[in-house]
C-alpha cells in the first residue's frame, strides 16, 4: 500500500457552499426586494383593501402623483419654486454648519481652552432636543427662510464639531514625534499632519450633518410655514392627500441624496489615500 | 522589487577620537508617574563612531534617545552636541523610529522632502528634489519616487525613512529599533546598507536595538543597560575588523561576543 503511486491518491476536495445572495448581483437583489415590497403593498391596498387609502395609498396612486409632481417640477411651476426654496435652505444651513462646526472643532481639538472650557457646553447643548429651539428661531428671525436655515445649521453643527475634534486627535504618537523632531511649528503640525489625518473623521461628520441639515430644514418648514417643500407636504397632509405626500417625500429624498453623495464625492477626491475600502485599487 | 546591490565598501576610517556627543550625569524622572527612567547616564560619542544600546524592555533606551534628540527635556544632567547644548530638536540630528511613519497623502519623494518643506518651505523642498532622487537611488528606490507609501513594502518604507533622515545631512543619526519590524533577510540587507551609508558620510550613529547580532555586526561599542532605574552597566568594544560582512555572523568570535552580552543581560532581558 505504501508503494502506491501518487496518482491513486485522491485530491482533497473542498465543497464550498456559496450563499445564494452572494451569487446574484447587487442590483438584481435590490430590484427583487423592490418588486416584492411593491407587490405586497399593492396587495394590501389596491387588491384586498386591507388598509384605507387615506392611511396608505396604493402604488398606482402614488405613481400617478409621482408623475404629476414630476411634471410640475419639470414645468418649473410652484412645486419647483418650493423645492428651490428648500434647496437654498439646505445649502446655506450646510455651509453655515460646516463653517461653525469646523471652527469649533479645531478650537476644541487643538486648544486646551476649547477642550476644557468649551466642550462641556457643547455637549450640554448637544443633548438638548434641538428641534425645540425652532419657535425661538422663528421669533428671532421671522417666518422667512432665515429661521429655517438657522434651525438646519443648528442641528448639523454638532456632528461636525465632534468629528473634527476627534479627527485632530487621530494622528499617531509616532507622527507627532516625527513633526516635533523636524522642528514643525504648532500651525504646521495642525495643517500638514493633524488635519489631513483627520479628514476621514471630518467627512464622516459631514455625512451625518448632511442628513441632519435636511431634517432641520423640513422641520423648520413644518413649524414655520413659508414657501418650502416642507410647507407643501404639510398642506397635502392636512388635505388627507396621502399619495401626494408620498410623492413629495420621494422627490425630497432626492435632494438629501444629492447632498449626501456630493459629500461622498468630495471625500473620494480629497481622501484618495484611504483605499482600504477599495480592494485592489491602485492610483 | 529589486534591491540595489550593496556597493563595495571602502574601509571605514578609524573613528577619530574627537568627541561629538557628550552626555553627563543624565537623569530622567517622568513627573506623571514619578518613574525613574534613567539615573546618572554618562556617555561620549566620537566622530564617525557607531554605538549601540541593548537592554531589556522598559530600561529607558527610548527615553535616552528622546533626550539626546531634544524631544524630551532631561530632569538632570548635560547633553551637548558639537559644543552646543541640546535644548530642542535640531537640524544636525537625524532620527529614525521603529515605524517608517510616511504620510500616506504624500508620494515617497515628497515624504523625503518633508523635513526641508517644514524647515525651509516649499520652494526649498522643490530645489532639493534632485538630491532626494539621488538618495532614493542610493537605497534602490529610484523607481518608487512618485508612488504613494501605501504601495511600499515594510522594508521599502524603512529605506524611504532612511532617506528622509539623510536629506538634511545630519551629523549624528539616532536610531530607535529602526529595523525591528522587518523580516530577518531584509534586516540583514538594511544593516549592510546602514553600514555603507555611515561609512560614506563618516556619520556618528547611535542605535537602539533588541537584536544582539545587529548590535554586534554594526557597532564599534555596545552599551548594556539595566532597568529600574535605567542605567548603563557595561561597555563592550567590538574588535571585529571593518568593513563588516554578514559572513562574520558565523565566526566563533562573533558567537563569543553575542554570548557574552547575553550573559550580561541575564534573566532580566526576558522579564
Ligand atoms: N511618557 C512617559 N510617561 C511616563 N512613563 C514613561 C513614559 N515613557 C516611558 N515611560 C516609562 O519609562 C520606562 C522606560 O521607557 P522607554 O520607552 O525608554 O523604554 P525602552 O527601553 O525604550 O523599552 P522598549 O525596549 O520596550 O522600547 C518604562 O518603564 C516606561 O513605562
Ligand atoms: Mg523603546
Amino acid at each position: 500500500m505504501t508503494d502506491a503511486p501518487d496518482t491513486q491518491k485522491e485530491d482533497t476536495v473542498w465543497v464550498e457552499h456559496e450563499a445564494l445572495i452572494d451569487r446574484i448581483p447587487r442590483w438584481v437583489a435590490m430590484l427583487g426586494l423592490f418588486v416584492i415590497v411593491v407587490a405586497i403593498w399593492d396587495l394590501a391596498t389596491a387588491r384586498m383593501a386591507w388598509v384605507s387609502p387615506i392611511i396608505l395609498p396604493s402604488p398606482g396612486e402614488t405613481f400617478f402623483d409621482l408623475i404629476f409632481v414630476g411634471k410640475n417640477l419639470i414645468g418649473g411651476e410652484y412645486m419647483l419654486v418650493a423645492l428651490w426654496t428648500t434647496t437654498k435652505t439646505v445649502f446655506w444651513g450646510f455651509l453655515i454648519a460646516t463653517t461653525i462646526g469646523f471652527s469649533l472643532g479645531v478650537l476644541v481639538g487643538e486648544t486646551k481652552f476649547g477642550e476644557r472650557a468649551v466642550m462641556p457646553y457643547l455637549v450640554a447643548i448637544d443633548t438638548m432636543p434641538k428641534v425645540a429651539f425652532a419657535p425661538l428661531f422663528i421669533a428671532w428671525l421671522g417666518f422667512d427662510i432665515a429661521s429655517k436655515v438657522a434651525l438646519a445649521a443648528f442641528i448639523a453643527t454638532f456632528p461636525i464639531v465632534v468629528s473634527t475634534a476627534a479627527g485632530l486627535y487621530a494622528a499617531s504618537e509616532n507622527e507627532r514625534m516625527l513633526f516635533k523632531a523636524m522642528g514643525a511649528t504648532r500651525l504646521q503640525t495642525l495643517v500638514r499632519l493633524k488635519l489631513p489625518t483627520g479628514l476621514p473623521h471630518i467627512f464622516t461628520g459631514l455625512k451625518i450633518a448632511a442628513v441632519g441639515v435636511m431634517a432641520g430644514a423640513i422641520t423648520g418648514e413644518f413649524l414655520g410655514g413659508g414657501k418650502g417643500f416642507g410647507a407643501l407636504i404639510r398642506q397635502s397632509a392636512s388635505q388627507m392627500d396621502t399619495p401626494r405626500v408620498f410623492a413629495l417625500i420621494l422627490y425630497l429624498s432626492l435632494l438629501g441624496l444629492l447632498l449626501y453623495f456630493t459629500v461622498v464625492w468630495v471625500q473620494r477626491r480629497f481622501v484618495f489615500w484611504n483605499k482600504s475600502e477599495r480592494p485592489g485599487g491602485v492610483g | 522589487m529589486s534591491m540595489a546591490e550593496p556597493r563595495p565598501l571602502t574601509p571605514s576610517p578609524v573613528a577619530e577620537r574627537r568627541p561629538v556627543y557628550e552626555i553627563e550625569r543624565l537623569s530622567k524622572t517622568y513627573a506623571r508617574n514619578r518613574l525613574i527612567a534613567l539615573t546618572d547616564v554618562n556617555l561620549t560619542l566620537h566622530k564617525g563612531e557607531f554605538v549601540s544600546v541593548v537592554g531589556s524592555s522598559g530600561c529607558g533606551k527610548s527615553t535616552l534617545l528622546k533626550i539626546m534628540s531634544g524631544l524630551l527635556p532631561p530632569t538632570k544632567g548635560r547633553v551637548v552636541l558639537e559644543g552646543k547644548p541640546v535644548t530642542g530638536p535640531r537640524v544636525d540630528i537625524g532620527m529614525m523610529f521603529q515605524q517608517a511613519t510616511l504620510l500616506p497623502w504624500k508620494t515617497t519623494v515628497e515624504n523625503i522632502l518633508l523635513p526641508i518643506e517644514i524647515r525651509e518651505g516649499r520652494a526649498a523642498a522643490q530645489a532639493a528634489r534632485p538630491r532626494a532622487m539621488d538618495l532614493l537611488q542610493l537605497v534602490g528606490l529610484g523607481d518608487f519616487a512618485t508612488v504613494y507609501p501605501g504601495e511600499l513594502s515594510g522594508g521599502m518604507a524603512q529605506r524611504a525613512s532612511i532617506c528622509r533622515m539623510l536629506i538634511s545631512d545630519p551629523a549624528v543619526l539616532l536610531l530607535d529599533e529602526p529595523f525591528s519590524a522587518l523580516d530577518e533577510l531584509t534586516r540583514d540587507f538594511m544593516n549592510m546598507e546602514l553600514q555603507r551609508i555611515c561609512a560614506e558620510r563618516n556619520a556618528t550613529a547611535f542605535l537602539v536595538t533588541h537584536s544582539l547580532a545587529e548590535a554586534v555586526i554594526l557597532s564599534d561599542r555596545i552599551l548594556v543597560m539595566k532597568p529600574r532605574p535605567g542605567r548603563i552597566v557595561e561597555e563592550i568594544v567590538i574588535d571585529l575588523p571593518r568593513p563588516r560582512t554578514l559572513e562574520m555572523i558565523n565566526t566563533t568570535r562573533f558567537g563569543e561576543i553575542v554570548g557574552h552580552i547575553r550573559d550580561l543581560l541575564g534573566k532580566e532581558a526576558f522579564v
